[in-house]
This record gives structure tokens, sequence and C-alpha cells, in this order.
């Protein structure tokens, strides 16, 4: 049985990569500076549409903290986010208008990329709303995190979403370029998370937070899953099947312990709960290009038209990677 | 009257350029083993760098191979170097290229000063003390080591399993006990000397090739041979986790470096700019005669391992999702489950909570919602009363409960009509108190005055289902301290009961119950269950009681508390 699967996983893994390279004709090179990436730098891959907005607090986030190069993948913005990527010195830009949801969501165009400019480097893979905290992270960069991971022996690291929101309504407060989100969406839910073990891929199934608490609350398997693992040494031979939320060959998945013991990890702060995010869920609902017929997007609408408040007596203000540790949403592990 | 370094360098070439600098200008030779893989173009703009120094030579290049004799053969030559061009040394040190001067040289200077004829070097008999953490032990002396972990590391373990199926078991040679200790040490010229010119040398030396990380163990094995005092530690900080990898210090560690009032740290990490800009900066400050006292950085750090290891108990996380069993803590603080009570007593979870002082919830497994306490709708930590989301996954809420208000104590009431799903759970989890009325489930039965038709069959069910509860407390499985009374038995004594679970759950309090719950209103229950049974029911749970009125003067008037002793 043993062997038996391995073949099966290996061939599934045979295919996502097949899957990846075919679609790479989709994808045009707008901005190549791809010459530039050093051996050890740490590489961000990012697909994105229409995020013009968010994108000089995402990059100035992640140069701070030591990424660097950006590879980007825009998927038909029309609102400014291309041109702007073009001219920044560390990003090379990719652009495709093809279907985000026959692109496996856009998996296919990260594999492809991480196959082929990822290998040998740490990869770090977010959406333009995810923001990565690690243990020591407001006094060491990521390559820092990636050196010891090395010394360590250890390929991949799993980061929670943690989803974010603000007091009051949604859109209560605009969101200005270039402004820290978490000064509006500063809280989060810290003690409301479900785990199941994933028998096949071996990873967490995590589910919980804030989407779940309000969205779901008749629905809880439908709940958005929330395990991540967005910090891999990249090897040719890797795929995400997932999202983030998993990879082969299933090894990667292993960033939990079962022994009693806690591994390091970090969390993905998750700035999706934002003026706009009203606008974007009616939008993403006629474009129907999200995971499941966009369940998840039409949960939202429903709730969405009444201006709901995520915000409860219980929420937790977010302060530091610290406060996350003490919650035991991550950990530092080992890493001292 | 000096100390001189010998310096083994890999990597990070700037850096240790840097700290070799820094020695050699106070008057320190340094020799410096670059690794033979170091690129020839590399190799000479490092020279050129420290061109300018006087006392800085560099001697032969090995190949260096983690865990084989070529770090042992590396440092050997440069001490030889060391020892034969700079003569005015009486010790010298071994460092590498990744450590990292706390203290000023003057001030290691005067504390070996003080102790001319001292050794440091970390040195624990093989044989009695495991001081190796991860990897072989023993095995290091008595089989051959012909691979390199880090290259063939298939081959290096298939060797290792030959030569056990084959008994191997090498010969110490004679003269020597096997030692082991930190790689990092200081040496006295007199010492060093008399391991090198030892006639026997060349046997040891043939005996070492062989053995798994000799520099852990060659120079710490003959020191016990030629030395005449040795202080067993190493003036190196250097801390290993539990996979006796090294711990990497951070800019976040300087003010822990500071007051370790260690003389060298290992290992640092390259880019860590603050400490190399504070430890090699000019700043001499005050003269500092302390010894050195890495105590904090040790608590430091074996917290780090004990994190990794055991963890947080009760904690369930991304990086933490124990198998069942191995949880060190099914949840993280004891609490008290009551089943019945509330059922059999009109005002229990008020009268609970001014007795204990501590949380009391309602029924948090109701099939409709989670009764939380003040019937609020999100409870710590975002937890939903949502039943489906509780009962998707109801270990995780109890387990996120418990977590979510630590420091506080959980009470709440469980019983035959709620779901069921967590019972072993809780039975199994030596954190729980669970207290239990059997068949007190009746008494809202009793009080509902519906058709008898339908109290038969609710009865029935709720019966079976508290009997089947009750199986899985009294199972052998089971790690929960639970105490079970019949009603009948409850009724004729309520305080001492109470007493003992006030006392358990708030055992500082010591507080002797002055006011008891209210006692439902059981007039006509006997009647009742008579009635049950007439449909054809057989109430058994609640223990006897007598059909007649007889039973309901006993609690009319509330007891006095029960005085123990």
């Amino acid at each position: 049985m043993g062997a038996l699967s391995s073949y099966r996983m290996r061939m599934e893994r045979k295919l996502w990569k097949f899957r990846a390279r075919r679609k790479r004709w989709q994808l045009s090179r707008v901005a190549d500076r791809t010459s530039d990436i050093a051996p050890t730098d740490v590489l961000a891959f990012v697909v994105l549409r229409n995020e013009a907005v968010r994108l000089p607090y995402f990059l100035d986030y992640y140069r701070r903290h030591g990424i660097g190069h950006f590879l980007v993948v825009d998927n038909g913005s029309d609102d400014g986010s291309r041109e702007f990527l073009a001219d920044q010195p560390d990003v090379s830009l990719w652009s495709t208008d093809a279907s985000y949801r026959k692109a496996h969501f856009g998996l296919d165009w990260v594999n492809w990329l991480l196959m082929r400019y990822g290998h040998g480097h740490w990869t770090l893979t977010v959406d333009v709303d995810e923001f990565f905290v690690y243990p020591f992270c407001d006094t060491r960069s990521i390559p820092a995190l990636c050196d010891w991971l090395d010394t360590s022996a250890i390929r991949s690291f799993g980061a929670m979403l943690v989803d974010m929101y603000p007091k009051g309504p949604i859109d209560a407060l605009p969101y200005r370029a270039g402004q820290d989100p978490f000064e509006i969406a500063s809280w989060f839910d810290s003690g409301n998370y479900t785990i199941r073990k994933n028998g096949k891929y071996r990873n967490l199934w995590i589910q919980g937070g804030p989407r779940a608490r309000a969205f779901f609350p008749d629905r809880p398997e439908r709940a958005p899953a929330l395990n991540k693992i967005p910090l891999v040494r990249w090897e040719r031979g890797f795929v995400y099947i997932s999202s983030t939320h998993m990879l082969l060959p299933r090894g990667l998945n292993l960033v939990y312990d079962e022994w009693g013991g806690e591994k390091a990890s970090g969390a993905l702060l998750h700035a999706k709960f934002l003026d706009g995010f009203v606008d974007k869920a009616a939008e993403e609902l006629t474009r129907r290009q999200h995971y499941a017929n966009s369940h998840e997007y039409r949960a939202y609408h429903a709730k969405l038209k009444d201006h709901p408040d995520l915000w409860c007596k219980w929420s937790e203000k977010y302060i530091n990677w610290r406060q996350l540790e003490i919650l035991g949403l991550m950990s530092k592990g080992n890493w001292a | 009257m000096s100390v001189g370094f010998v310096m083994l360098v890999h990597t990070a070439l700037d850096r240790a350029a840097a700290v070799a600098r820094h020695w050699a200008a106070q008057d320190c030779p340094v020799v410096i083993h670059v690794d033979r893989r170091v690129p020839r173009a590399e190799m000479r703009a490092f020279r050129a760098g420290l061109g300018d120094l006087a006392n800085i030579r560099f001697c032969g290049r090995y190949r260096c191979e983690w865990g084989t004799w070529s770090i042992v053969a590396a440092a050997i030559a440069g001490t030889e170097m060391a020892l034969e061009e700079f003569p005015e040394i009486d010790h010298v040190y071994l460092a590498s290229g990744s450590c990292l001067p706390l203290r000023p040289v003057d001030e290691l200077r005067a504390y070996l000063a003080e102790r001319p004829r001292t050794d440091f070097i970390e040195s624990v008999i093989a044989e009695e003390v495991d001081w190796i953490v991860g990897g072989l032990g023993k095995e290091r002396f008595s089989l051959r080591f012909p691979f390199a972990w880090k290259r063939h590391r298939r081959l290096f373990d298939r060797y290792v399993r030959l030569q056990r199926r084959l008994g191997v078991r090498r010969r110490v040679p004679e003269g020597i006990a096997p030692h082991l200790g930190s790689q990092w040490w200081c040496l006295t010229r007199r010492t060093l000397t008399t391991i090198l010119n030892d006639p026997r040398r060349e046997i040891y030396e043939r005996y070492f090739r062989r053995v798994w990380i000799p520099d852990e163990s060659y120079f710490q094995t003959l020191v016990r041979r030629h030395a005449t005092e040795i202080e067993s530690r190493s003036l190196t900080l250097s801390k290993f986790d539990f996979q006796g990898k090294p711990h990497i210090f951070y800019d976040d560690h300087l003010q822990l470096l500071r007051r370790s009032d260690c003389f060298v740290a290992r290992k640092v990490w390259p880019q860590a700019n603050r400490l190399y800009d504070t430890f090699l900066g000019a700043d001499a400050g005050a003269a500092n005669r302390a010894e050195p006292n890495p105590g904090k950085i040790d608590r430091l750090f074996s917290k780090a391992v004990e994190r990794r290891t055991r963890g947080r108990a009760g904690l369930y996380m991304q990086s933490r999702f124990p198998r069942e069993g191995w949880e060190n803590g099914r949840t993280c603080a004891p609490y008290s489950v009551f089943e019945g009570f509330a059922e059999l007593f009109q005002d229990f979870e008020d009268w609970l909570g001014r007795s204990v002082g501590a949380r009391v919830h309602g029924h948090l497994f109701d099939p409709e919602r989670a009764q939380f306490a003040g019937g609020v709708p999100v409870y710590n930590g975002g937890l939903s009363d949502s039943a489906a989301i509780r009962d998707y996954d109801p270990k995780a809420f109890l387990t996120n409960l418990i977590w979510n208000t630590r420091g506080e104590r959980q009470c709440w009431q469980f019983g035959p009509a709620d779901n069921q799903q967590i019972s072993w759970f809780m039975a199994a989890d030596p954190n729980a108190q669970i207290s239990v009325i059997t068949g007190a489930w009746a008494v809202p039965l009793f009080h509902s005055r519906q058709s008898f038709v339908d109290l038969r069959k609710r009865a029935a069910q709720l019966q079976r289902i508290e009997a089947a509860h009750l199986q899985i407390l009294r199972s052998p499985h089971t790690r929960a301290r639970v105490r079970i009374w019949t009603m009948a038995d409850f009724v004729q004594n309520p305080m001492e009961p109470l007493q003992i679970l006030i006392d358990e759950i708030a055992p500082r309090a010591q507080r002797r119950l002055t006011e008891a719950p209210r006692l439902a209103d059981l007039a006509g229950f006997g009647q009742f269950l008579q009635n049950l049974k007439n449909q054809g029911m057989k109430p058994h749970l609640m223990g006897d009681f007598l059909v007649g009125d007889e039973l309901q003067a006993l609690p009319a008037r509330p007891r006095k508390p029960y005085l123990v002793q």
C-alpha cells in the first residue's frame, strides 16, 4: 500500500508539473529582472489582480523584512498595478488575461515560476493581502529565519492565516495607498480554530476565525482553510497543489509536531476585510473565478448586505508576534 | 605573557577577517586556517585584506569535512604554527570564523595570567556521562567512520549498521580513556607541547582518524594524559539544541551576551551587524574581572529546547498537533463538570459561582447552542455559541475554551440531553472533575407536567444515554476525577458531597459552606417515578424513592452544614 500510494502521489505531482509547464505559455513577460537575483536571495511569488492601492505597502513591508526579489503575475489588472510594478527595480513581472480559475486559481502560473526561478532559493508565496509574521520578525529578517531553517535541515515553514478585521463595519474607514492596513484592521480571533489532519496529503486542515464565526455559523465545514505553508526551500520537483495550503511531495506538509513538541511556525496576517472588500466580493461573484463555485464569496455577499461588524467583545487587538505566540497561534519552536 | 588565537574559517570570510583584525590589533597573534574549499580568489582577497598586520599567519589548508579528522588536523596545523612562530604566547585559544569576542582582550589576558597553568577545556568521561545530544554515543569510539556523514549519508549509515551486525569493537590505545567535550578550548603552551611531542602521538592519531567527530574528543582525551590543571569548561559560550546543532546569536541577544561576561561567543549570524559593531567597536569599558556567567543564556536556550520537545500542555495549533496519548496534558487546566446538579437545585449555577469564584456555564453541549455564562453569543477567544460549529469539532471546542480561559477555572453543566460526543475526551482527561447525580434529569420532566406517554419515551431515552455515559466514566481508561451519586443518596445528605467538591475546586478558600443551594420541590416525586413504572418504564438511575411523601420533609428544612471532624 505504501509503495502504491507513493506512486500515485508521484503521478499526481508529475501531472501538476505538466499543467504548470503547459500554462506557462499564457504568461507574457512585462519586465524581466531575474538576472539580478543573487544566489542567496529570498524570493517572493505573487499572483494579483487590481491591487494598485495595496501594492506600495506590500512591497515596502517585504523589502523591509529582507525579500530580495519579487516575481509577480498580473492577471489582467486595469487599475495601474501593472505599470506600477513594471517600474519597481526588484520586481519581475509577467502578465496574462487568461482565466484565473482555469489556471487552478493562479497556481499553475506560480508553480511554473517557482520551477523556473525558485530552485535552490527560499521562496515565499503570498497574496497581496497576506503579511508574513514569524518569530522575532521585529528584530530578525526573513533571511535570518531561512538561514536558521537551513542549519536545522527544515525545508518548509508553516504560517497560519489569521483574518484581521476592523472594529465596526468593514467599509467604514477608507484605506489609503501606502498605509499599514493593520492600523484599520487591527483585530483578530485568538482561540476558535479547529484542526484536523488530512490523511492523504498529511497536512493539517485548519478552519475557524471570524469567517467561520460570522459567515458560516451553520455550515462550519464550508469555512475556508487557514493552514498555509508559504515559505519553502524550493526544488524543481516541488509543486503547490491547493493554493499554498499544501504541497507535494507530502513530506513538505509536515510542518507540525505529533509527539507533543512545538515546531517553529509563523502567521500570515490577512488584510482581507478592509474598505473595498464589499465591492470586491460583489465583483468576484459575477466573475466566478474562485474556488468551489465561489461559494465563499456567495456567503460573504449574503451577509455583507447588512454591513456586519466582525468585531466582538473577545476580539484581540494585534500588538506583535509575541502576542500571537503567547496566544498559541504560532510558536518559536526551538529558535531562540 | 600573551594569548594567541587559532581560527578555523570556512564561510563569512569578511566577519572572520574583522574578528582576526580585532585580536591582532590588540597584540594577540592569530593563525588562520582557511578551508581548502574556499575558492582561490576569495582566499587571495582575504589574505590581502589582512596583509597590514604582522602578527597574522595562515597555516597549511585542509579540506574540512564535518565530523572527520580533517578539522583536528587543521587545528593541529594552526597550533603548531602558533607555538613555533610566536614564542611569547602562553595560551592558545581555538576559535572559529563565526566566533565573536565579547570582552576586551586585556580582560582575557588578565584572566589567563592569573591562571598560568590552567587548561580550559570541557572534558567529560565518554564511558559514564551522556554528554552527546542526538547522534552516536559510545560507538563514536568503538566503530570506524571512513565516510563523511554530510556527503555520503547512506554509505555512512550502512557501514555503521554493518559494523554493528559484525560486532566490531575497536580497541582504545593504551594510555588514554576517551573523553568528550566542546570543540573550542584554550590550552597552555606546556600542555600543547607535550601533546604534540608525545612519542605515542602517531598511535593516537591513527586511532582518532577513524573516530566519529574527533574534534570533540582528540584534545579532550589527550589533555587528561598530559595536563596538570584542567578546568573542565569552555571559555567559549556555545550552546547546542536538542539535535546537537549550535544555537545562533542575533542582534536581539546583545544585552544577554553583554551580561553573560563570557569571553567569546559562538555562533553568531554573519549578518548580525549590531553584534559585530558593538563587540568589535572601540568601546573598552571599565575593567571587568567578573567570572563568565552564561546562566541566563543557558536558561533561554533550554526553554527553547523544552518548547520544541514538550510544548505547551493543552495547546493544539498549526505546529503542535499531538497524536492521541502524546499531548502531555489533553487540556491545559483543571475544570469541573456537573451532571444533574442544575436539575436538582433551583439556583445551582449562581450558588456555585458565589461559592468558588469560578466561571460557571450552563449546558455547554446543549443541542440548541452552547450556554456560555451570562448567555453571551461569543466567548473568550471568539468561541461561537453556534451548536453547528461546536459539534463540528467538540474536542477543539473544549480544548479551546480551557486554553482561552487560562487562569480562571471553568465549570459547566452536562447531562444526557446534551451532545455526548465529548464524553470520552473528558473521561480520559486528568484535568476533568466530573460529578454526577444520576437520574436527576427526571426532575425537570417531573415538573413539566407533560403527557405521560411523551414523558415515558423521553425518560427512557435519557436513562439509556446516561447509562452509557456512566459506563464510560467507570471504564478503566478513565483518568478524570469522577464522583457518582444516585439522586436518592444525594438528596439524603447534600452538604457533605458539595463541601468536598467545593474544597477541591478552591482548596485555598477553606470555607465552610454556610448557604446551601435551594433544592427543587420534590413533593410527589416518588409517585411520579411509580407512575413511570406503571406506564411500563423502569427508572433505576435515581435510586430508591418511596412512593409516599415522607421524603419531602427532609429537604424542606435545609440541613446544617456538615461538620468534618
